[in-house]
C-alpha cells in the first residue's frame, strides 16, 4: 500500500477487524488451570499411567480369547432379549408419554407459565443417571426387568421431551397458522399444521432414543435392574474375562445393528 | 353442484361491514384507524398500499388471526371482533383465506393440504386418521381438477413450483365452502405471469360461487385489472375507496406518497 492511498482508508477511525475476545480467552485460561489443578489433586500422573500398563495388559490378554461355551452363551442370550426388552419398552413408552409433555413444554404453544412448569418437571426428570433412577425403582419395586423399564422411561422422558418441545418451537408458524384460519380446533391443528412439520425429526429422536436405551439397559442391569448388565457384572466380579470379552463383542453387535435400524427408521418418516 | 350452490348463494348474506375498527399494538401506535368499510356480497375488493400501512392487519382483523383492539366487523349478523373459542372457529369456517407465499403445510400432500380446508367441520380422530368424508374427498378432486392440478394429489407440497402452490392455497380455501375469500398478498412470491394466473383462476373460481374477495395486493395493476373497487391505505387510514377507473395518479401519490414510507 503506497503513502498517497493511505489517507482514504482512515484505518485510526475504523474499529479493529478482529477484536480480542477478552472474556473468551479468560475462559480458556481459567479452563486450562483448573484441568491442571485437578489433575494434580487425583493423582493423575504419567507414573501411574505406566504403573498400571501391564495390568492392563493382563488384563486384556486374559479376555482372549472370547468365551463361548454353550451354556455361556445361553446365558448371554436370555440378558440380552432382556436387554433388547427393556430398551425397546422403555423407548415406546417413554416417546408416548414425552409426546404431550414435549407438547406443554413448547413455548410458541402453550403459555408461558404452563411450558415453564413442564420444562421444570422434564428438567428434574433428567437430573439423574438413569442408574441412579433404576437404584431407585429396585429399591421402590424390587429387583428385575421392571425396575429398569421405569429408570429407562423416566430417563427418556426427560430427554426427549426436551428435544420434542424445542422441534416444535421451530415449527413453521405460518403453516400453523394457515391451518388456524380454516377454523380448524387446537387439536386438528396440531395434527394436521404442527405434526406433520415435526413427524420426520420425531422419528430421529426416537430411534437416537432407542439406541442410547440400548446401552442404557446394559447399565441398570448392575443394579439389579433385569438384563445383560447382570451376567456382565457376575462376570467382572468372577474374572471371567473372557466370558466378559464375549458379552462386550455382543453388546457392540447390538448396538451397530440398531444403528442401522435407525437409518432405516429415519428413511421411513422422511 | 356449483348450480345448486348458486341458488343457495341467492339467500345468504355475504357482505360485511366494518365500523370504527382500530387496532394497535402499543397504545400511542395504532396500525388502524377508525375504519369504515362496507363491502358488498360480490366482486373483488383490492386492497393497496405501501407496507405497514395496515392491509395485512386489516384482513386478519377480519378472520380474527389478529384481535381487533376495537370496532365491530359484522359479518352474517355477528360481530367478529367479539367472537372467542368455538365462536370464532365457526366464524372462521364462513371465510377462506389465501395467504402469503409458504402457507401450505409442507410436509403434506396436496390432498392432504386441500382436506386442512375441512378441519373446522370433522372431529380429531377423522383428522388423525385421515378419514375424511367421502363428499369432502370428492370435493377436492373437483377443485384439484378445477385448478388444474389432478395429477398432483398425492405430491407433497414442498415438490410444487410457487404458482402451483399458490393454486392448492386457493383450493385449500375454496373446500371450506366459504362465504367470504380473503387473500393476503398471493402472489408477492410469483412472478408476473403467474401473479395474472393466480388472479384469475381466483377471480374465476370465486365468482363462479358467488364469493366476494378481499384482496390484498402490491400490484396496482393487477388490482386495476381484476377488482370492481380498490381501497387504498396509507398509515392505517384509507384514503382512497373506489372503482379503478377513479384511481389517478395523485391518489396513488397519496397513497405510497413519499412521507409515508421513508419516515
Amino acid at each position: 500500500m503506497s503513502e498517497t492511498t493511505r489517507p482514504l482508508v482512515q484505518t485510526n477511525e475504523r474499529p479493529l477487524s478482529l477484536p480480542v475476545n477478552w472474556p473468551r480467552r479468560l475462559a480458556y485460561i481459567a479452563l486450562a488451570i483448573y484441568a491442571v489443578y485437578a489433575a494434580s489433586t487425583l493423582d493423575v500422573s504419567w507414573a501411574r499411567i505406566v504403573r498400571g500398563l501391564p495390568q492392563g495388559a493382563h488384563f486384556l490378554s486374559r479376555m482372549w480369547p472370547p468365551n463361548i461355551e454353550p451354556l455361556k452363551m445361553d446365558l448371554m442370550r436370555q440378558g440380552l432379549v432382556e436387554s433388547v426388552e427393556i430398551a425397546v419398552l422403555s423407548t415406546f413408552f417413554g416417546v408416548l408419554l414425552s409426546l404431550p409433555l414435549g407438547l406443554l413444554a413448547a413455548r410458541n404453544l402453550m403459555p408461558a407459565w404452563v411450558s415453564w412448569t413442564t420444562r421444570g418437571v422434564t428438567a428434574l426428570l433428567r437430573s439423574f443417571n438413569s442408574v441412579i433412577v433404576a437404584i431407585l425403582f429396585v429399591k421402590a419395586i424390587g429387583f428385575g426387568a421392571l425396575a429398569g423399564i421405569l429408570a429407562l422411561i423416566v430417563g427418556t422422558m426427560g430427554f426427549v421431551s426436551k428435544l420434542f418441545a424445542e422441534a416444535i418451537e421451530e415449527v413453521n408458524l405460518r403453516q400453523v397458522e394457515a391451518v388456524r384460519a380454516t377454523g380448524a380446533s387446537f387439536t386438528n391443528v396440531l395434527i394436521m399444521g404442527v405434526l406433520p412439520q415435526v413427524m420426520a425429526r420425531f422419528a430421529g429422536f426416537t430411534a437416537y432414543q432407542l439406541d442410547s436405551n440400548l446401552r442404557n439397559s446394559t447399565m441398570v442391569g448392575i443394579v439389579g435392574g433385569g438384563g445383560i448388565g447382570a451376567a456382565l457384572f457376575t462376570a467382572y466380579q468372577r474374572f471371567d474375562y473372557d466370558y466378559v470379552f464375549t458379552i462386550l463383542l455382543a453388546i457392540i453387535a447390538i448396538v451397530m445393528l440398531s444403528e442401522l435400524a435407525s437409518v432405516q427408521i429415519r428413511k421411513i418418516f422422511q | 353442484m356449483t348450480i345448486a350452490m348458486q341458488a343457495e348463494t341467492a339467500a345468504v348474506d355475504r357482505s360485511l361491514v366494518i365500523r370504527n375498527l382500530e387496532k394497535s399494538y402499543t397504545a400511542d401506535k395504532p396500525i388502524l384507524k377508525d375504519i369504515n368499510l362496507k363491502i358488498g356480497g360480490r366482486g373483488i375488493t383490492a386492497v393497496i398500499g405501501p407496507s405497514g400501512a395496515g392491509k395485512s392487519t386489516l384482513i386478519r382483523c377480519v378472520n380474527g388471526l389478529v384481535a381487533a383492539t376495537s370496532g365491530e366487523i359484522i359479518f352474517q349478523g355477528e360481530n367478529i371482533t367479539r367472537l372467542r373459542g368455538r365462536q370464532l372457529r365457526e366464524m372462521r369456517r364462513r371465510i377462506g383465506m389465501v395467504h402469503q407465499e409458504y402457507s401450505l403445510v409442507e410436509r403434506l400432500s396436496v390432498m392432504e393440504n386441500l382436506l386442512t380446508g375441512r378441519l373446522g367441520y370433522v372431529p380429531a380422530w377423522r383428522a388423525w386418521l385421515r378419514r375424511f368424508p367421502a363428499e369432502d374427498i370428492a370435493h377436492a378432486y373437483e377443485l384439484l381438477d378445477a385448478i388444474g392440478l389432478t395429477d398432483f394429489g398425492n405430491r407433497r407440497a414442498d415438490q410444487l413450483s410457487g404458482g402451483q402452490r399458490q393454486r392448492v392455497g386457493i383450493a385449500r380455501a375454496l373446500m371450506q365452502q366459504p362465504d367470504l375469500l380473503l387473500a393476503d398478498e398471493p402472489t408477492s412470491s410469483l412472478d408476473p405471469k403467474t401473479s395474472v394466473e393466480i388472479i384469475e383462476l381466483m377471480d374465476k373460481l370465486a365468482a363462479a360461487r358467488g364469493i366476494p374477495v378481499i384482496i390484498n395486493i402490491h400490484n396496482v395493476e393487477l388490482a386495476r385489472r381484476f377488482a370492481s373497487r380498490i381501497i387504498g391505505m396509507a398509515k392505517g387510514s384509507i384514503v382512497f375507496d373506489g372503482p379503478p377507473a377513479a384511481l389517478e395518479d395523485k391518489n396513488l401519490a397519496e397513497i405510497y406518497g413519499g412521507q409515508s414510507w421513508i419516515e
